[in-house]
């Protein structure tokens, strides 16, 4: 029923190797569909003369503006008239995932019904910003695929001038270190803000990730607008059993080479158990006889390392929160730049406490709907204004916390000087009435 | 035509009923987890409960028997429930340990490798290229099928010093991300303006606005409106192609491949770091890219040999210093790696600390 395959001596160069091989799942889904031997075809071209041969377009479903990435051939002959005419229309549909990127093997056969049906059969799990990919579909089919894909419960992700996509790690399902529902985060943020999404009328994209931990699997600091960091303000908490097996198996040098040398901010120590440090702020473990591993909190800045490498032994502390940081993004206009903390500290396990993460969402996004130049990412944005201006235009106060070093030039007007202190002075005071 | 029907909003699903029962009942209530061997991770809850995670590679881009073969593996030899990770590596979550065995050996079997844990050459984080962008400058599924071919053994053993996280981007904007080694195109020529096509098809003042050192301006040509390079200016970076597809960036011969390393995504240790150029000028050499591979492999083996325990690649040059870094994996050292943009000079080296 397909169409005669098209040779492609160069993609077959790719179907040897131990890595499992796109191309042959390619070659799989032309023996069944003509638009996958005209993709190969394209593909095959591109190989030969190293040229991309796909431009953008306007397609979409009812009610959304945003979602489908169309892509129109280029390969022409002299007539106008595609070269490989059932790969002409070859565009992707972007899917949210489950929070997580959990999945049933049921849930998986049905996608892939779904996308044998109305599309190629090529699907990626997962494009750069979470989405389920399902590539390949002609203009005609994309309202049914996606009708069906949106009855059983799933909806289009981002594309374009929109907030994006999100992506939350493992975390809570299966991971110690995290510090907050990361699923439940994602989905407060992301679904009470999906007129963003779906209708694209940003001055750019707009990027939310959450990670459950410092190790920020999914790359929220480099990678988004606002990225939601696990974190925790009282003491690492210590299994000093399963830190005495580590140091059991490992050795002490081990425990001094790799655990306590290794710690940023020298916050850990070895002493003999007579001299351990007294009071709050210290997590001790006895390592063997004669020492013990002292952790100083109040001078850790939870990197997660020693956590690392002493799972179990050493686990984040009971009094857990997230970190936020504005203004991640990628190379252009500015270059890359990582986001900036904005709110060091806040708790996150209330309702009251996500309906204020929604509400921060909220008022961050409409901030930068307002104020950010066209093409222009929130980094950007920041980066023009000033991060007095954007703190001030979102109706943070200023934290020490949010800057490495205080300024070295003295290129300032201070005359508002004592007012400012009048404010530090007292929010400290109020801070300590609690 | 039937009636359109509204979207229903649904945003992103709760992934509580697609999540591995022991999975839900002890979610966030997980105490401790170890790495019994490559590929795989075991991990207890604060109940006792435990679970054993297989992990494997994909292509990504997957046709949908490669997918139901995925999913008749979960049901024959897992509890049928699955992830994959932000690098499109599969998960499989049992309940049972006597599954691991038989799990990895079915993956094997069906041409999954199973590995990607902690201290093993991950998988590499992708774009689209040839396959489906609209602005490739080169392939990316190959690209990366050709460096894990390269890579597999790294992958499937936990033998180097620290995990080490690779991306790819098939253009400058760098969609792939940042990574301990990235490989991304860069361009070497100016755009070749269609002049014929520019007025049709480009918002001129955008284009111009998009420009990163403003060597775009309208102009008129052969009595048509359209834009011109100052050419001494461009940077070649490909920002005006999006916008205004005529101004082509992707070139055949010119647009190289450069390696960047050192990205770090972690705040473990040091605080998060971006990838920095080390090489550059490398060929467009589809399908195989060997010699992109061959400078991936050879900055791998000196990390692999030289590197401490837990020192990501980041780490361990910070502790060496650039200039040994270059002359332990015999790269060349031009003046390109010496950052000209905004902010550069943090970059210098303002003290007399010099390694001899």
């Amino acid at each position: 029923m397909a169409k005669q395959m098209i040779e492609t001596p160069l993609l077959d160069q790719l179907e040897s190797g131990p890595w499992p091989s796109f191309v042959t799942g390619l070659k799989r889904l032309a023996k069944e569909k003509d638009m996958m031997v005209d993709l190969l075809g394209q593909l095959e071209t591109s190989y030969r003369t190293r040229k991309g041969y796909w431009k953008g377009g306007t397609v979409g479903v009812f009610g959304y503006g945003g979602g489908v990435i169309p892509r129109f051939t280029e390969l022409k002959d002299e007539n106008d008239q595609p070269l490989f005419p059932d790969a002409a229309e070859f565009h992707t549909l972007r899917v949210q995932p489950p929070a997580g990127m959990h999945y049933t093997s049921d849930l998986l056969r049905w996608m892939c019904d779904v996308w044998d049906k109305y599309g190629s059969g090529l699907i990626a799990f997962h494009g750069q910003s979470g989405d389920i990919m399902f590539q390949g579909i002609k203009t005609e089919n994309v309202q049914a695929a996606f009708d069906e894909l949106n009855e059983h419960g799933f909806d289009l992700g981002g594309a374009g001038p929109a907030l994006r996509t999100s992506m939350s790690c493992v975390g809570a399902a299966r991971c110690e270190m995290s510090c907050y529902d990361e699923a439940r985060a994602l989905r407060t943020v992301i679904n009470n803000n999906l007129d963003d999404m779906h209708r694209p009328a940003l001055p750019y994209k707009f990027k939310f990730k959450f990670s459950g931990c410092p190790n920020d699997c999914v790359n929220a600091i480099q990678r988004s607008d606002m990225a939601t960091i696990g974190t925790w303000r009282d003491n690492i908490q210590v299994n000093e059993g399963l830190v005495q097996e580590w140091v059991a198996k490992h050795g002490k040098t081990e425990l001094v080479n790799q655990v306590i040398n290794m710690c940023p901010t020298k916050a850990i120590r070895l002493v003999p158990k007579d001299q351990v440090a007294k009071g709050d702020g210290y997590s001790v473990a006895a390592v063997d006889a004669q020492d013990c591993m002292e952790i100083d909190n109040h001078n850790c800045v939870r990197c997660m390392h020693c956590l690392n490498v002493i799972p179990g032994g050493l686990l984040p502390g009971k009094d857990k929160g997230v970190t936020i940081l504005v203004g991640g993004k990628g190379v252009l206009k500015i270059g890359a730049t990582m986001g900036t903390v904005i709110i060091p500290f806040m708790k996150l396990e209330s309702d009251e406490d996500f309906e204020k993460l929604n509400e921060l969402a909220r008022n961050i996004l409409d901030f930068f709907a307002e104020n950010a130049l066209e093409h222009e990412r929130t980094g950007e944005m920041i980066d023009r204004i000033g991060l007095v201006n954007f703190l001030e235009g979102i109706g943070l106060d200023v934290d020490p916390h949010m800057i490495l070093e205080p300024r070295s030039n003295p290129y300032v007007r201070t005359d508002g000087w004592d007012e400012e202190v009048a404010k530090w002075n007292e929010r400290k005071a109020a801070a300590k009435a609690g | 035509m039937a009636e359109l029907r509204q979207p229903i909003e649904s945003g992103a699903p709760d992934p509580k009923p697609y999540m591995h029962p022991v999975m839900v009942k002890n979610y966030g209530k997980w105490v401790f987890h170890s790495h019994p061997r490559p590929g795989v991770l075991y991990h207890r809850a604060e109940s006792g409960d435990e679970i054993w995670t297989v992990k494997a590679g994909t292509q990504r881009q997957m046709d949908t028997y490669t997918i139901r073969k995925l999913a008749e593996i979960a049901d024959k030899y897992g509890d049928g429930y699955v992830r994959f990770t932000a690098r499109s590596n599969i998960e499989y979550m049992v309940a049972d340990e006597k599954k691991v065995e038989p799990l990895i050996k079915a993956l094997t079997e069906a041409g999954f490798p199973v590995g990607g844990t902690a201290n093993s050459v991950s998988m590499v984080a992708h774009t689209q290229g040839w396959l489906h962008c609209d602005i490739p400058g080169t392939d990316a599924s190959g690209v990366v099928k050709a460096l894990m071919d390269e890579l597999y053994d790294e992958f499937v053993k936990c033998e180097m010093p620290n995990r080490v996280k690779l991306s790819t981007s098939c253009c400058e904007i760098n969609c792939g991300g940042q990574a301990d080694i990235a490989v991304i195109v860069q361009h070497t020529k100016p755009p070749k303006i269609n002049h014929d096509l520019v007025a049709n098809v480009c918002e001129r003042p955008a284009v111009v606005a998009r420009c990163p050192v403003a060597a775009i301006r309208p102009a008129l040509v052969n009595g048509k409106p359209s834009l011109e390079v100052d050419e001494k200016k461009c940077i070649c970076c490909g920002a005006c192609y999006p916008p205004c597809p005529p101004m082509q960036i992707n070139d055949p011969e010119h647009s190289k491949i450069a390696i960047w390393v050192g990205g770090k995504n972690s705040n473990a240790r040091s605080r998060p770091t971006f990838h920095k150029l080390v090489a550059a000028g490398l060929p467009n050499n589809a399908p195989r890219w060997p010699e992109v591979s061959a400078v991936v492999k050879k900055i791998l083996s000196v990390y692999k040999a030289d590197a401490r325990p837990w020192e990501r690649m980041r780490d361990w040059i910070d502790r060496i210093g650039w200039p040994r870094f270059f002359e332990k994996t015999g790269l060349p050292f031009t003046k390109y790696h010496i950052d000209d943009w905004k902010g550069h000079r943090v970059t210098f080296n303002a003290s007399a600390h010099i390694r001899f």
